[in-house]
């Protein structure tokens, strides 16, 4: 019963870290809280789902897997698209704001705005049913200790391990990656260094909008589909962005795990309803005994 | 004839019991600077409260109390208090943004706790049977001594927050909000003053919600939806926050603007697609938030600025 809770709960957790990546580049280099920022995880997995449906389905079973190979182009299409809404969200929202020098709670108030108006075009769009890539059957895989996965889990873990690796090659070993630290560190200084501090912020909306887009595709993948999904997931990924410590992506993943797990273990101590009410206890206790988080600076 | 004016008294009640609560956020956010992500969340708490000590016994949850009504309102408010003093308590040496994620969460906390506790709220089918004041009135004459009711206890809550914002506190407070080092160079403690505000901004949110309950009879969960946050959020931006009769005016307005909106979505939308119609709805709120924040975020009535007669122009104009 236990093992097979925390290899549930490490598997929600994957897709809870990429998306508390995506939170704490905006808290550390754009410095405000976007409420706005889980929508990008609806945006991701419904772009995707529009190719799916645009090319009749994802092709035939891979292997064990639930989905065939045109997923792929759909996981492109949905980073496509959901980096260019964040885009356009920054230059229609939040660039005007920052320019007449609006504090980050007002920053804040426009991301709920924002997020409000993404979930709703969302819902107007494809309803208020669940939607799935694929309807295939897939069987699980027992692993040792009578620990059942499905493959399409497995393979989740892969590409949320392999998307880590990416983005710690984009962030330590390219120019970009070091404009986008440096920027986080100190604006003023990086500016004097010659870095242009709205193009390291374009490029963490493109990278967090992407991240956001792939943990929702990851999602949809592996639970469902809802207008609402991103917005379910808004607490326990700010969560795992506060417990992580603001600014560290290790801390961020290590917070996603963190927060997955305890998720699905709660279930030992307290009914399954109030499940969704642990990333919030996890919050409370953070803010009481360690603000900074366990990475934080 | 007679059911337009029903209509128009319905509207101007729900608008007074809305206005009271933006009052609060207004304390909170417009004279203090803190973020409430949480609105509905105190309303909910003084509104099941409120149920919880009139209701009569059920057996699928507690009641029978029958507490006099001002007491069980009295009661409301407390219980709202404590709830925000103990978010208050937690986030107040904190980063500013850390209280909009605490109270971002408590309002989904109280949201699973509504659906989820059925011993107290009844979960998903409510509580019925809440004590209402006027209840032995005809329908019409109800609906009249309801507004009259809500009328006189939205003035109350206005001229209470006038006077507090007025005084010496309520300019300490502004200063807190403008530059939180300065006031605390001149001894004041800053974080004292917040966590005052926000506890006393908490009161009329749950006043609110008792009075909704009040007026309707009955809560459920559905009552308390997060879309009402963006709605009080977008009444006391467009009135303008930082002025309380700003936030009243703003309350009527954005409510006016919901419920014509409504009206014209249930006469054009054809009626299987009504709950896409509630989406239209929530992007207008959505984008009438943000754009009130980008053009005109001083809103229909700013502010007004209270500087010295001694202080020269270029000095009194230079607020952020």
């Amino acid at each position: 019963m236990i093992p097979q809770l925390v290899v549930d709960g490490l598997l929600t957790g994957a897709v809870i870290a990429l998306g508390a990546i995506g939170i704490t580049l905006t808290l550390a280099i754009l410095r405000f809280a976007n409420f706005g920022y889980a929508e990008f995880l609806t945006v991701g997995g419904y772009a995707a789902l529009s190719a799916v449906l645009a090319y009749g389905g994802t092709g035939a079973p891979l292997g064990p897997f639930s989905f065939g190979g045109f997923i792929a182009v759909a996981l492109a299409v949905g980073l496509l698209a959901t980096a260019v809404v964040a885009l356009v969200s920054d230059t229609v929202v939040f660039r005007p704001l920052r320019r007449r020098g609006a504090g980050p709670l007002v920053l804040i108030f426009a991301s709920f705005g924002l997020a409000l108006v993404l979930r709703h075009i969302v819902l107007l769009v494809y309803g208020t049913q669940p939607e799935y890539y694929s309807r295939e059957i897939q069987i699980a895989v027992l692993l040792p200790g009578g620990v059942r996965v499905m493959p399409d889990q497995i393979l989740v873990l892969g590409v949320t391990v392999v998307a880590l690796m990416m983005l710690w090659w984009l962030l330590r070993r390219t120019r970009v990656g070091l404009a986008m630290r440096a920027v986080a560190e100190n604006t003023a200084l990086a500016q004097a260094c010659a870095i242009d501090p709205e193009a390291a912020i374009r490029w963490t909306w493109i990278v967090s909008g992407a991240l956001g887009a792939l943990a929702g595709t990851l999602f949809g993948l592996t639970v469902q589909l809802r207008p609402e999904m991103g917005a379910n997931l808004l607490l326990p990924l700010f969560t795992a962005a506060v417990l992580g410590g603001v600014g560290s992506i290790p801390g961020a993943v290590i917070g996603g795990l963190l927060v997955g797990v305890a998720e699905n273990l709660s279930v030992l101590v307290l009914p399954t309803s109030y499940k969704a009410t642990v990333p919030f206890l996890i919050m409370l206790a953070c803010f009481l005994l360690r603000p900074k988080g366990l990475f934080g600076k | 004839m007679i059911g337009t004016i029903s209509y128009l008294v319905f509207f101007a009640t729900v608008a007074s019991i809305f206005a009271i609560a933006t009052l609060g956020l207004n304390l909170q956010w417009g004279f203090s600077g803190q973020f409430n992500a949480g609105v509905v969340g105190f309303m909910a708490i003084g509104a099941y409260a409120y149920a919880a000590l009139t209701a009569p016994a059920q057996h699928e949850h507690v009641g029978g109390f029958h507490w006099p009504m001002v007491a069980a309102m009295a009661a409301a408010m407390a219980a709202t208090i404590l709830v925000a003093l103990a978010i208050g308590v937690i986030t107040v040496r904190l980063r500013t943004d850390y209280l909009a994620l605490a109270t971002f969460g408590i309002a989904a906390a109280i949201g699973h706790l509504a659906l989820n506790l059925e011993g107290i709220t009844g979960g998903g089918r409510g509580v019925a049977g809440i004590a209402k004041p006027f209840a032995d009135l005809p329908p019409f004459w109800f609906g009249l001594a309801f507004l009259a009711l809500a009328a006189c206890v939205l003035l109350a809550v206005y001229l209470l927050l006038e006077r507090l914002v007025r005084s010496p506190w309520g300019r300490a407070l502004r200063a807190v909000r403008e530059d939180e080092i300065a006031a605390a160079a001149l001894g004041k403690d800053v974080d004292r003053m917040r966590l005052t505000a926000f506890v006393i901004g908490a009161a009329p949110m749950g006043l609110a919600g008792a009075l909704y309950a009040a007026f309707i009879g009955y809560v459920s969960p559905y009552d308390f939806l997060a879309i009402m946050t963006f709605q009080i959020w977008a009444m006391l931006i467009v009135g303008g926050s930082g002025n309380n009769a700003g936030a009243v005016l703003g309350a009527f307005v954005v409510w006016a603007l919901w419920s014509m909106s409504g009206i014209l979505v249930v006469l054009v939308v054809p009626s299987k697609l009504q709950v896409q119609g509630g989406a239209i709805q929530a992007i207008l709120i959505g984008v009438l938030l943000v754009a009130m924040l980008i053009f005109r975020p001083r809103g229909l009535m700013g502010e007004r600025l209270h500087s010295s007669p001694l202080l020269r122009d270029d000095a009194s104009t230079g607020r952020r």
